[in-house]
């Protein structure tokens, strides 16, 4: 019934797709960090004009689908003109997405600190910039680790999406094996098994580095 | 020549009205203490003296430099451009109830951040400075300790240091002491006692009547957002002129004697119905 054969013999090429996958998502994670942090301080930086396009930017990302927004950056952007390889694809439209999301916990980090930190700082001659920097943002990064951690995962898990536009990622990888065999209950539960495993690792990574890197208060 | 100088502040937040044309003038050197019931303006004055608040209304001089501007007959106040504000504003060092150490810095990092940030002192000297003036509030030994390993009175020490550290020429005090433990009151208030025998020109909101009566020059009784009352500490406690005022400090008093109960009841004096813990009470 259950062909383990199958799933081990498949288990190279399912392991090239799952090192795709870790490259896509990887890349896309460093975008989406700059740009979330970028937007999450523009949107509490007090200037309305920055305010403002963050705000536009949050709603369109929050109010569409993500498979959406993959197909507007791979087949729209052809459609102008400007041709990318699936894998700089799927990086731009994971990183633009998920820089969204990061954005707004990044706002209700900063905004959750004490208003206390901020006036202190501010008595002491603070410009608003200094005491995002010196102040908010180091009290920030350690408050966010967790929510960004699950907002990385879902990058990760969404990165599947990206077998819609023929990235060789570890879904599309299984779904290539299975029109060869037909095994479609192996090879996803195999498929299944190999993300739940680069999860753990993840959320791992980052449980270690909320309790040993930024221990100290 | 006061140093500080206010004229007819008004401020008033959304219908209610915190501040109605309050005057007053502070000469160097000069601890004045403001105390009144709470709602009475005392904290919302000094946050706009030093523009944490922003006022409606009235004009603001420190040592002959105005903060904002105040335009037109009915002295509309409006903000100086931030960084003007920012310049203006760290002239004056300001003490929170809540401490408000910087929780992500060293004792001695909170003290060394303002002037190596702001003041663009090197990193070095700005340590070296700090590490001085916490020696000098008998903090040495806790330079490198976070704000979550200090006691609330090291940590308003340290706040003490931090808002020094700039070099103000006016410290403002608002309930330095009353996120306190009762026992932790004193060492806050020393420090307070040998800063105004320095010579700093302080104004203290605070309900401590003995420190205002054993420091303070002048006195200020401020009620529904004016004052009612101003004038020597042995005037106003000894002798006050308004009905307010005798209310509010008989209160006080009272209050005071309540927190003293266990020895009071030792002693035998009468006193309102035992509190059981009144040190747990006043626990953060």
């Amino acid at each position: 019934m259950f062909d383990v054969k199958l799933i081990i013999d498949s288990m190279p090429f399912l392991l090239r797709g799952a090192a795709y996958t870790v490259q896509v998502s990887v890349l896309a994670i460093v975008f989406g960090l700059v740009l979330g942090w970028v937007l999450g301080l523009a949107s509490v930086s007090g200037i309305a004009p920055l305010k403002a396009i963050t705000w536009c930017y949050v709603q369109f990302i929050r109010g569409t689908p993500l498979l959406v927004q993959i197909f507007l950056i791979y087949f729209g952007l052809a459609a102008l003109g400007i041709s990318l390889p699936a894998f700089w694809s799927g990086v731009i439209a994971l990183g633009l997405n998920s820089g969204g999301f990061q954005a707004e916990i990044v706002r209700a980090g900063i905004e959750s600190i004490d208003r206390g930190q901020t006036e202190a700082a501010r008595s002491i001659g603070m410009s608003r910039g200094q005491t995002l920097i010196f102040i908010l943002v180091p009290q920030t990064i350690r408050r966010v680790i967790p929510p960004l951690t699950n907002e990385l995962i879902t990058l990760m898990k969404s990165s599947s999406l990206l077998s819609a536009i023929a990235a060789l990622e570890l879904t599309h990888a299984g779904q290539l094996i299975i029109a060869r065999t037909f095994a479609a209950f192996e090879i996803y539960a195999a498929v299944a098994l190999i993300y739940l495993v680069m999860v753990s690792v993840l959320s791992r990574c980052s449980t270690l580095l909320e309790r040993r890197v930024f221990v100290n208060y | 020549m006061p140093i500080l100088r206010l004229e007819h502040l008004s401020k008033s937040f959304a219908a209610t009205q915190v501040l109605r044309d309050v005057s007053l003038s502070v000469e160097r050197g000069e601890i004045l203490i403001i105390i009144g019931p709470s709602g009475s303006g005392k904290t919302t004055l000094l946050r706009c003296l030093h523009c944490l608040e922003v006022p409606d209304r009235g004009s603001i001089e420190l040592d002959g430099v105005a903060f904002g501007t105040c335009r037109g007959a009915d002295r509309a106040w409006s903000p100086d451009p931030p960084a003007a504000m920012d310049r203006k504003r760290r002239r004056i060092g300001f003490v929170f109830q809540r401490f408000n150490l910087f929780a992500n810095l060293t004792a001695l990092d909170n003290v060394s951040i303002g002037p190596q940030r702001v003041l663009r002192v090197p990193k070095a000297d700005a340590r070296a400075r700090a590490a001085i003036l916490l020696e000098r509030l008998g903090l040495a030994a806790h330079a490198a300790k976070l704000p979550s390993q200090l006691s609330g009175g090291q940590q308003q020490r340290v706040a003490i240091a931090r808002a020094l550290s700039m070099d103000p020429v006016l410290m403002l005090f608002d309930e330095p002491t009353s996120a306190l433990d009762p026992e932790l009151v004193g060492e806050v208030l020393q420090t307070m006692k040998d800063l105004a025998r320095s010579g700093m020109t302080m104004i203290v909101v605070t309900h401590e009547l003995d420190f205002a009566r054993e420091v303070g020059d002048r006195v200020i009784f401020m009620d529904g957002g004016a004052i009612v009352e101003e004038g020597k500490p042995a005037e106003i406690f000894g002798n006050p002129k308004h009905e307010r005022t005798r209310t509010f400090l008989r209160r006080l008093l009272r209050e005071a004697q309540s927190h003293r109960l266990p020895e009071a009841a030792a002693t035998g004096v009468e006193g309102e119905a035992p509190r059981l813990s009144p040190l747990a009470e006043r626990r953060d």
